[in-house]
This record gives C-alpha cells, structure tokens and sequence, in this order.
C-alpha cells in the first residue's frame, strides 16, 4: 500500500541511516537521500491517479489497528496533503544536503532523527484516525527534540525546555479532547471509534464542542504558533542547527494549518464559525506584531522567525475565511512560505558560517564579495514581501481576496501587513549585503552545492508565481470537497448566532457555480 | 498582430535573463549590447504594432493577446494577457524610444562603472515592468507591472550600495510607493468583489451598469485607485521620496522620470477614466492636489542648489498638470503632456548627466557657470529642453501641451478660475526654476574647468530628444491657431472625448496670459540669474529658500510623526514583552519549587509538627464550616 509505503520507507531509512553511519557518515547521508527520493517518486505518481467522482481522495486505505478500542490505520490523500508530502520530501532532501558539511558528529543518529521526524510529519499529513494522527503529531516532537538538543547551538538547553514545555501542553490539551470526542460519539452510537469519518457530524451541546475544540485549537495554535503562544519559536529556530531549523519553520508549523483544516472545520463546524472572528483577529495580531519584533532584531536567525510569525498569520486568516480562494491561497501560502523560509534560513547559515556571526551589525557590504548570494537573498526577500510573479503573492492575494469576502474589515486591516513586511525585509537586506562591508574576512560566493539548492528552490518559487495553476489545479476538488462538508455541516447544525457566515459562503459558492 | 504585441515586453525580459545568468562573463561592450539592444527590439516592435494598429484602425480599435492562463480557481481567472490600444500604444512607444535611448546613452555613461552588467540588468527589468503595466488587460498582471518598477526604482535608486543614504533612498521610495500598492490592491479586490473579473475593459464597462455615479463604492474605490497613482507619481503628500531618488545613476532618474514609474499614476487614472467618471468628487480631487502640487513643487525647484533635485522637482511639478488635466477630464491633453514632457525632461537629465561627468559628479549649480562655450551640444540641446519645459510660445512641444491644460483646467465643465490661476503660477515658477539652472550654469563666469568631453552616444540621444521636444507637439494645435488635432482624435479611440464649455473666444486671450507669462519669466531669470546672480546665490542661503529647499518640511513631519513612533516601538520592544510572562512563570515555579523543598528537610519532628497543625486547621474548618 503506497502510503503506508511512503511512512515506512522513511523509518526503515532512519534506521538503516543509524547502523550504517556508525561505518560510514556519508553511506547514512546517502541512504536519507535514496529514501526521500524514492517517497517523492512515489508521491509525484499519486498527481497521475485520477481522483475518483463524489470524493476527494486520491487514495482511501484503511485497515484494523486495535479494533477492540475502534483505532484503524486509516491514511488517505487528497489535493491538500500530496502537495504538502510533496514540500515534505523536497525540503527532506534540502535538509540532507544542507547538512553535509555542518554535521559533523553522530552523523548515523542526526539522520535517524531526521527521518523520523520527516516520518512523523507524513503521518500527520496522512492520517485519517486520530489515535493515529496523534502518535505521529508526538512522533514528530521527540526527534526533533533530540536534534536541537545535540546539534543545535548556543542556548540550546533552555530553547528545548521552551519548545518542549509549550508543544507539549498544546499536545495533552488536544489529546484530552479527541477522548473526550471519542467517549462523547461513543455513548450516543454505541460506536467507539477514533475514525475521523465516523466522528464527523458528532454532535453535543453548543458549549461542549467548543471546549474539545478549543483542545485541539491549543495544539495547532502552539504549533503554528499564533501570538502569544509564539515565544518558544525565536528560541528554538535559533539554537537548531539549519537542517532542524527548516523542519520546524517548513514543515512543522505546517502540520498545524493542516491540522486547522483537516480536523477543526469537519469535526466542529459551529464551534469553527463561531470562533472564526476571533482566529481571524489572532492572524492580524500575529501578521502585525510578528513584522514588528522582525524589525527590531539584529539576529538574523531571529528576524527570520519573526518574520515567519508574520506569514502564519495570512494563514490563520485565509483558514477562517471558509471559502474556495482562500483555502487555496492558504494552500499555496503552505507551499510558498515553506520553500521561501527554508530559503532564507540556508542564507542565514550560510552567512553564519562564513562570517562565524548572525549578528546584523557585523554585516553589510556584502553585495561585493558576493553577488550571488547577494542575488539569491534580493529574490528571497522579494518573495517573502509578496512581489507579484513569485509564490507568496499568489498566496496572499488569495488570502486577502478571500478574506474580503468574509470579513471585508479584515482583510482591509491585513492588507497593511504587505507595508509591514516590505519595511523589515527591506531593512534586512540592507543590513546584510547594501552599505560599507565591514568584514575583514576573506568570503566566499556561494559553493555550487549551495547555488543548486537555491537554484531549485528560486525555480519553484517562480513557477508558482507565474504558472500556480498547476498547483491550484491539484488543491481545487480536495478544498471544493472539504468546503462542501463544512456547507452540508453547517445547514445540520441550526446554530443562529453563525447563519450569517454559513449565508455570506453560501452567495460566494452559488458564485462560483455561475 | 497578438504575438508582437507579446514580443514587445518579452525582448527586455529576454535581456533581464540573460544578463542576469550570464552577464558576469561578459565583456562590457556584449552585455552594454544586449541591454540596449533588447530595448531596441522592443522599439522596432512597437513601431511595427504602431504602424499596423493605424492601418487598419477603422476596422479594429484594439488588440488582444493571451500568452498564457496564469490563475483560475472558481470565478477568479486571469490571464497572462495583453492589450494593445491608443492608450497603450503610446505609452509602449514612448517607454520604448525614450527608454532606447536612455539606454543608448548610459553605454558611455556607465563605462567606467564596476557593475555595468548589473546596471542593464536592472535596467532591462525596469522596461519590461513598465511595459507590463501598460499593456496588461487585467488588474492583477498590472499590479505585477506596478510592483515591478517599484522594485527596480528600488534597486537603481541604491544602485551604489556602498554609500548608505543611497540604500535609504531606495527603501524610502520602495515604501513609498508600497503604501499607495496597499491601497490599490485594496481597490483591485473591491472591484473583484463586485464584478466578479479582473479585467479591465469588462470592469469598466461593468462599473457603468452597476455603479451609480457618486455612489459611495465608487468613490471609495477611485480614491483607493488614486492613491496608489499619487505614491507612485509622487504627487502631495506622498512627494518626498522622488527628491531623495537623485541618489541613482543620472540615466536610472532620466528613466524613471520621463517615461517609467512615476508616469505610471498618470497611466493608472486614465486607464481607470471609466471608474472616475463615476466619482467626481474624486475627479476634483485630483485636480487640486495635481494644481496644489504644481505649485509646492515649483517653489521648491526655484529654491534648490542641485541640478537633479531642480529636475526632480520639475518633474513632479509637470506630473501636478498631468493630474489637473486628468481631474478637469482632459485624458488626452493629460496623455500629451506625458508625451512631451518624456522627450524633455529625459533630455534634461541626460544632459544634466553630461555636466555631471563632465564636472566630476559636482551637483551644485552655483559651482558651475560659463560651460556653454565649453559644451555647445550640451548647452543647445538644453536649452531646448528648458524652452520646452517652460512651454515658450510657439516654438517648443511643451507649449502645445501644457498650454492646453491651463486653458482646460479653466475651460472645462469642472474647471475653476482658481485652477486656473494655480497652473498660471506654476508656469511662471517652471519657467523661473528652468532658466535659473539654464543661467546659473551656462552663463556668467566658469567655475570649474570641465574634465570630460561628450561623446556620440551621449551626443546623438540629446540632439534626437532635443529636435522631438521642440517639433514633438506639432501633433495637437490649439484652436486658436489651426483646427488640426490628429492626437487628440487619436487618443479619442480610447479615451473619451473632451469638449470645454467655455466660450472659444476666450482661449485666445487666456493663451496670450500664459504666453506672456513665460516670456516675463524668461526676462526675470535673465535679471536674476545673470545680471544679479550673486544676490540669488546669497538668496540660497535664506531661511525661506531653505524651508522651500527641504521640500515645505514633509520629511520632518513624517519623521516625527511615523518614522519615530514605530522606530521606538520596536526598540523598547525588541525582546518581546510577551516573552516575560513565560520567564515569569517560570520563575515563580522554580520560587514554589525552592519553597517546597524547603518543608523536605528530612527531619522527624518538622514533619510531625507540620502534620499535627495540618489535622487541627482541617478539624477546626470542619467544625465551625
């Protein structure tokens, strides 16, 4: 079965990495590689499967885990999460290649937890069950945990603690509320069961949905992280090493959209539409004062976490939209932000590393010892402030259009956001390669290792910029369906105090039809 | 037809590319070749687009090309898509001529600089940007365009990146403008909203249908529109960052000031004719604020030292009659002052380039003097610049085009005297500020001996711009003197028509004012600036010249009312606040934690006592509860 396949082949990956790096660093190196590449094969295969009518899954599997207690191993794909496998698998072989030269010990068991963590993250995005959904979404904790732990830098201790302490209460508040969801769905059908499928439509008192959704709602807001639950995040993405770094900005923060849009809507559409002003205020607040600590921070590392801060807010805002073009754009907003992000987060390292600093005080005039990498950064920076033509404009144009439609003040605040960021990218580029250099060092351009990963990554970046419908095209029927379900939910459900929301939708889908 | 009119802004892409990957190895000479000659070709094109619009234009009014189908997801679908009309087509053939030369030109004005390549690369992205504005049917693949000059300002603005003022010019510009994409993008989404496309043509003609005129969604949307036109043509009060934009290249301020970027809003409002029509309290602002412009900017150019900044200052003055015009409903005399003033002003600053090089990069005025022996080419042309600029009677381009603005900012329906009388004033304070720097620096006695001798490709583009900024406005007469408008019937293909409803009779008159005006002008700076040129350069130092110097004190007034703010909020703030409530309660657990340590202190008779006082507190409670 292909997807458990895709799960397996990472594991088996991490522990062959493992024995044989205790040989040979650079035979686990390569065994990480092969298993990657092999995952996005088979994932690129899964674009050609045609999507069966009346669903949105490209490929449903479900077996029996632990029938006794109603946990299956239910994984499915849809639009949505292969695009998200496919930025998975692409920014895995990143990781890997990045981390060639920077890790230098435990070679064997960086790459264990580097897979494993990769593993976590597929099943997050693959599963159908929540028992199952959350031993992945812990799976992913624990070698991440391990990573910055061993490898990372500076003060990594208290990053760990950080990061630990806040994921986990986030974590155990979720699990709390899909038990409560199970025993509540069990004792009105006398089905005990962890499949999402089944769980949809579960209903119970107005309040109580509210509270088991607000349980999930912590873990992905942690995860994502909206302010003020944001501050384990500059700690932690600083004292990883970059490969860790770009799992945790690219990927991890991913898997709390996902998990926005997979779970919270199907399972509690009430309770989802009567929340949605006050998601879409807490995504202005993070776009807004995320920008703003970007601004002020002279570490480069740092700045770049704000900064992404910042653009998890255009996604909290488009996941509250509910409607077709801001889903896509939050669905294109994942894929642009993560390559953007790991983008400028190699940059950094790659600065860090030549210059022994990330201090942007002891920057600047680089320009002139680098061109390329002066190039590289000028086009990064341009993406993450949104110039039309590259990935994130799509995305956030999406975002603001759809956003607009549901809540017109919204998007007319977070349109700003477009100043806000052009301001602190603006400032950062100056700092690193514009004014007097101020190194002594020799410095070298990038290698060529270096410039085919950003090459790579500046050719997807631009190919959705100006081609996106061939990302549109694969994310359209899964977020047509998923939008679909919250509609046939929500006209269940008569709850008063949303109609207006579930009414404006409504105009915009007949639109639509037209 | 469809695959030229995609050609003319593939060519500058093409050249953007090139230089890009491979420009590094190349030798000057290939890549100053390929960035003038990928213009070049766009050029031809358009002239070929040009020649075959005309022909057949009794039968096709305008052209569509689609190179391909850029976003589709439920109603929303945009095309990569292009449109080709008499709007368009001008504006494509100026961006293309004057930019052509422009590039010609910077050839021997580069030579000598260490990033030649990166010079044209940017430089060829800039057209293809402009191009894309123009030529784009559809909101969002103009706002592409929009962002696109945004960003090359800000790249050649900083062009020297080594000095640090020059990064700060580029970012303020960038932010600039940004604040005026925010709000056009704003626009952009309403008219999304409410029309269900994003093409500009079906939006018009929508907007007519459904829009009530004065309706508070269309003046709501014209303004959002006429904001992001006023950043980018740097009209009041969003003018500041076109002053500091002299840090670029002298070409880079030729371009971006004749034929790219701030003409763009100029471009904006008349492609959007369709949309102000139905609000005409905003029409009446952009009258005022181009008339109110004019006039602070003139003042300004009259006050400074600079010979850019004097440019600068000119420029936005001239972009003030192009708004007037647009706000009193003159599109074409709008579009034909756009025209003119390409070939102009492009002319002045190349020509300002020349005294530069030729003055080692000496900017002040009064540090020059006497160079018209010495550069004969230079001067003529110049002077021909400078006569065009003050629209001199008769004789020069500018006097066709800005002469029919000041009638019309009179004549038309929605014109006022007191327009009138601002665009007056602004024609004595341009011929002023444009014979003061033609004086100051040619005449008198030479201040600096000239170290550098103009060469054919600086020479050539000056006398080619010099001969259209005299003959160029032969094109459109005034009544007065000969019924022969071939560009106003021309742009009438597209835009509508304009008929003034004041009687005819009295443009002669008013003509001759603003004709006698421009000649007292001229004597006045002859008096000034010849005979008492030591006084006006002891004027200089004035406070009043100064404050006008400074741009009338908006910078200092943004400072402390934006810059500062934010700047402080974000320093005291650099560790993030919310931060201390996670140290906090961290700190109060570990305080709990030392505290109850404490109580395990292994001895027998603290844990009786404490038990023994535990059980009395617990028995007392429940007895008297």
């Amino acid at each position: 079965m292909i997807l458990t396949d895709l799960i397996l082949i990472l594991m088996a990956g991490a522990l062959l990495s493992w024995i044989v790096g205790k040989w040979s660093p650079v035979g686990a190196r390569i065994i990480s590689l092969l298993a990657l590449a092999v995952d996005l094969i088979l994932t690129l295969t899964l674009l050609n499967v045609p999507v069966p009518s009346g669903t949105q899954w490209i490929v449903n599997w479900k077996a029996e885990w632990i029938p006794a207690l109603g946990i299956s191993l239910h994984l499915a794909t849809d639009g949505i999460s292969v695009l998200l496998l496919l930025l998975t698998f692409f920014i895995g072989i990143i990781s890997v290649v990045i981390s060639w030269k920077e890790i230098q010990k435990k070679v064997g068991f960086f790459h264990f937890n580097l897979l494993m963590a990769l593993a976590g993250v597929t099943g997050v995005f693959l599963s159908l069950d929540l028992f199952l959904f959350y031993f992945f979404w812990e799976l992913m904790l624990i070698p991440m945990y391990f990573m910055i732990g061993i490898w990372g830098s500076g003060e990594k201790t208290k990053a760990v603690y950080k990061f630990f302490i806040f994921t986990q209460i986030g974590s155990f508040l979720m699990l709390v509320s899909i038990l409560t969801l199970y025993f509540i769905h069990g004792s009105q059908t006398g089905v005990y069961t962890f499949d999402v499928i089944q769980l949809t439509g579960t209903k119970a008192a107005a309040s109580t949905m509210f509270l088991i959704m607000s349980g999930f709602l912590a873990a992905f807001f942690v995860k994502l992280p909206i302010v003020p639950l944001h501050n384990w995040l500059p700690d932690t993405y600083t004292a990883a090493p970059t490969a860790g770094t770009l799992l945790l900005a690219a990927l991890l923060s991913k898997t709390a959209a996902y998990g926005l849009i997979r779970f919270i809507f199907p399972l509690f559409p009430a309770a989802a539409h009567a929340f949605a002003p006050a998601g879409m205020i807490l995504g202005i607040v993070a776009i807004f004062y995320g920008a703003k600590l970007a601004y002020a921070q002279t570490d480069l590392k740092r700045l770049i976490a704000y900064s992404s801060i910042s653009h998890m807010g255009f996604i909290l805002l488009g996941v509250f939209a509910f409607n077709q073009i801001a889903y896509q754009g939050v669905v294109i907003q994942m894929l642009a932000h993560g390559i953007t992000i790991a983008a400028l987060f190699i940059l950094a390292a790659v600065l860090s590393q030549r210059l022994q600093t990330r201090d942007l005080n002891q920057m600047g005039g680089l320009w002139e010892k680098a061109p390329m990498m002066g190039g590289i950064g000028l086009a990064f920076a341009m993406a993450s402030l949104g110039l039309p033509g590259l990935g994130n404009f799509i995305a956030e144009f999406f975002i603001l259009l759809g956003t607009f439609q549901a809540h017109t003040v919204m998007a007319v605040i977070a349109v700003f956001g477009l100043l806000a960021s052009a301001i602190y990218t603006l400032r950062m580029l100056q700092r690193i390669f514009f004014g007097k250099l101020k190194t002594e060092l020799r410095f070298k351009d990038l290698t060529v290792r270096d410039g085919f990963v950003f090459a790579s990554l500046l050719i997807l970046i631009v190919w959705m910029g100006v081609y996106p419908r061939s990302f549109l095209n694969i994310s359209a029927p899964a977020v047509k369906k998923t939008l679909s379900v919250h509609q046939d939910q929500m006209s269940e459900t008569a709850y008063n105090s949303v109609t207006t929301f579930s009414f404006s939708n409504q105009i915009f889908e007949t639109k639509n039809l037209r | 037809m469809q695959t030229i009119i995609a050609l003319i802004p593939a060519f500058p892409l093409l050249g953007f590319f090139i230089l890009a990957f491979f420009g590094k190895k190349m030798s000057k000479t290939v890549s100053g070749t390929i960035g003038a000659g990928s213009i070049g070709i766009a050029m031809l094109l358009a002239f070929w687009a040009g020649y075959q619009y005309l022909h057949n234009l009794s039968d096709v009014k305008s052209y569509s090309a689609v190179a391909w189908h850029w976003i589709s997801s439920g109603n929303l679908n945009v095309d990569i898509s292009f449109r080709l009309d008499a709007l368009s087509l001008i504006f494509t053939l100026v961006i293309t001529f004057v930019g052509f030369l422009i590039h010609v030109y910077s050839n021997e004005y580069m030579a000598d600089d260490v990033d030649f390549n990166r010079f044209f690369t940017y430089m060829n992205l800039f057209v293809t940007s402009m191009l894309l504005l123009v030529l784009a049917d559809n909101y969002l693949l103009m706002y592409l365009g929009w962002e696109g000059v945004g960003l090359c300002s800000y790249l050649l603005i900083g062009f020297w990146y080594k000095d640090p003022a020059n990064g700060y010019a580029g970012r303020k510009a960038f932010i600039y403008t940004r604040t005026g994409d925010v709000a056009l993008m704003l626009g952009i989404i309403i008219l999304f909203v409410h029309f269900g496309t994003l093409n500009i043509q079906s939006v018009a003609h929508l907007a007519g249908g459904k829009w009530a005129i004065g309706s508070s969604i269309a003046v709501i949307t014209a303004f959002l529109l006429f904001v992001g036109a006023i950043s980018k043509s740097a009209q009041m009060p969003m003018q500041p960052w076109l002053i500091d934009a002299m840090a670029g290249p002298t070409p880079v301020s030729a371009l971006l000031h004749s034929s790219t970027m701030v003409t763009a809003g100029v471009y904006l409002i008349a492609r959007n004719h369709a949309l102000f029509a139905l609000a005409p309290s905003i029409m009446t602002l952009v009258a005022i604020v181009g008339a109110v412009t004019l006039v602070v900017s003139g003042f300004s150019g009259l006050a400074h030292h600079d010979i850019k900044k004097i440019l600068a200052y000119s420029t936005v003055s001239q972009i003030g009659y192009m708004f007037l015009a647009l706000g009193v409903g003159a599109w074409s005399a709008a579009i034909f002052h756009f025209m003119v003033q390409a070939f102009f002003k492009a002319l002045l600053f190349l020509g300002a380039g020349a005294l530069i090089l030729a003055m080692n990069q000496e900017h002040n005025i009064f540090k020059m003097g006497g160079l018209r022996k010495k550069m004969p080419v230079v001067f003529y042309t110049y002077v021909a610049g400078a006569a065009s600029l003050s629209a001199v009677p008769l004789i020069t381009a500018g006097f066709y085009s800005k002469d029919a603005i000041i009638w019309y900012s009179y004549a038309s329906p929605t014109g006022s005297f007191w327009l009138w009388i601002l665009a007056i004033v602004g024609a004595l304070l341009t011929t002023l500020y444009s014979f003061r720097m033609v004086f100051i620096t040619f005449y008198g006695k030479m201040n600096t001996e000239p170290v550098y001798k103009p060469k054919n490709l600086i020479k050539v583009p000056l006398i080619i711009l010099a001969f259209l900024s005299i003959f160029g406005g032969l094109v459109d007469f005034p009544d007065t003197l000969a019924h022969f408008h071939p560009f106003t019937s021309f742009m009438n293909h597209t835009l509508p028509v304009f008929t003034p409803d004041k009687s005819a009779h009295l443009e002669g008159w008013f003509e001759l004012i603003s004709a006698a005006v421009v000649l007292v002008g001229i004597y006045l700076s002859y008096v000034f600036f010849v005979q008492k040129r030591d006084a006006a350069e002891a004027f200089t130092e004035t406070k009043l010249n100064k404050f006008f110097e400074n741009g009338w004190g908006f910078d200092t007034v943004y400072d402390v009312l934006i810059v500062k703010p934010v700047e402080w909020f974000s320093k005291i703030d650099q560790r993030d606040f919310l931060d201390y409530i996670n140290v906090g309660i961290a700190r109060v657990s570990l305080r709990f934690s030392r505290l109850l340590s404490v109580t395990q202190n292994g001895k027998l008779r603290w844990y009786l006592m404490s038990l023994t006082v535990g059980i009395v507190l617990i028995l007392t409670y429940m007895i008297y509860k």
